[in-house]
């Protein structure tokens, strides 16, 4: 049996927390792991179909704004130090992520127009093409409470996901197109 | 029109919070936010008691009426501390060429008091030819230690163990106005910034 999205959602925010440490100690695992981990978690606890109707998210363009200066706030190198010094920034963030990235993400993206996502996608992978080459080639470091070295690391870790979600985006219009190609012979053992 | 207004309005508000999270688009980074509020407040900084190179206990911030520049070391720093070291020496010679000698103390002082004790920090002065005259060596005591890294908005942490090992930190040069404001801070080797700084805290 598959279990509640809302249990799941409570799993995924309690694995952040409980590991915070860990997690917070190296910026890979931070900023690759437990901000995405968040977000995901405000996605599952969206139900479909969650203000389809509601004419002033007409195209999700609302919520898809909102989503956009939520990430672009911890895009922010300080909001990431500022976490690791303050209580207060610790719990906006696990209050902003979930519902301030993940849910309005998830509402806005499901009316979106499929020209508007193609233009989000080709801006993410772009956007974590730039990160990657400014923290690769930064020569200051860029958050004090993180090394040199790591910040690096960090540079890779965004140009890993860069080319990983390229070819996630990517490979789907192959496949798509083999599987309209079998459809007509409706025989799902091949499938 | 819903939508349209909808959207506007969560572009005026998500630009607001960016400019204010980013004090007007001026600080990207904690470091950066860092040298805009001292410029901006110029925290009156509390006293402490530090130990110099010669063994003798001396107050941080200095005495009354002479500013101060202070920058952070570990003298056993196999890297950039060193050259933070030889940028110090040539701000001490650049202070006295223009006569503000003796209207100014500068400090390098250790965040391992640990390990720094007295002959490491004259060794350290020696090599690079402080000679406590206009810039000494020092360490505060291990418990005033956290208390004035907060106070200078400084934040140490231990080193990739891999490579050098040691500590990395935010360098720089922090100037100290006469009444004992935290009036400017600016990089090692911004000899200009750290001038104009300084005269403007004598002024």
């Amino acid at each position: 049996m598959k279990p509640p999205s809302y249990l799941v959602a409570i799993l995924v925010v309690g694995f952040c927390f409980a590991l915070r440490i860990p997690l917070e100690a190296d910026p890979v695992s931070h900023i690759l792991v437990q901000l995405p981990l968040l977000a995901w978690s405000g996605v599952l606890i969206t139900p479909n179909g969650t203000g389809r109707r509601s004419e002033w998210n007409r195209g999700g363009v609302a919520t898809l704004l909102v989503a956009f200066f939520t990430i672009i706030f911890w895009m922010l190198p300080r909001s990431i130090d500022a976490v690791l010094s303050s209580p207060t920034m610790e719990l906006a963030k696990f209050i902003t992520l979930p519902f301030g990235v993940g849910a309005p993400l998830a509402i806005g993206w499901a009316r979106a127009h499929p020209l508007l996502r193609g233009i989000i996608k080709a801006e993410v992978v772009s956007m974590l093409g730039v990160l990657a080459f400014l923290y690769i080639h930064a020569p200051v470091r860029i958050c004090n409470a993180y090394l040199v070295s790591d910040q690096h690391r960090l540079g890779y870790g965004f140009l890993f996901l860069a080319l990983g979600l390229s070819v996630f985006w990517i490979a789907p219009l192959f496949i798509v197109h083999t599987k309209r190609a079998v459809m007509p012979t409706k025989t799902p053992a091949t499938a | 029109m819903k939508a349209f207004l909808a959207s506007l309005a969560v572009l005026i508000a998500g630009s607001v919070l960016f400019f204010k999270a980013t004090d007007g688009l001026q600080a990207l980074t904690a470091e950066g936010a860092r040298r805009l509020a001292v410029q901006r407040e110029a925290p009156m900084v509390s006293s402490f008691m530090l130990e110099t190179m010669k063994g003798s206990a001396e107050p941080l911030p200095g005495a009354p009426g002479k500013a101060v520049m202070v920058e952070f070391i570990y003298t056993t720093c196999p890297t950039i501390c060193q050259s933070a070291g030889g940028d110090m020496a040539r701000l001490r010679d650049l202070v006295i060429a223009e006569g503000l000698g003796d209207r100014v103390r500068l400090f390098s002082v250790s965040f391992d008091p640990d390990v720094d004790d007295v002959s490491h920090l004259a060794r350290y002065g020696e090599l690079h030819h402080a000679d406590g005259e206009v810039w000494t060596i020092a360490r505060p005591t291990v418990n005033d230690l956290p208390a004035l890294l907060k106070a200078f908005g400084v934040v140490v942490i231990k080193g990739d163990p891999d490579t050098f090992g040691g500590y990395e930190h935010n360098t720089a040069i922090h100037v100290i106005s006469p009444t004992g404001q935290l009036s400017s801070i600016v990089d090692t080797d911004d000899f200009d910034g750290a001038l104009e700084a300084l005269k403007r805290t004598l002024s």
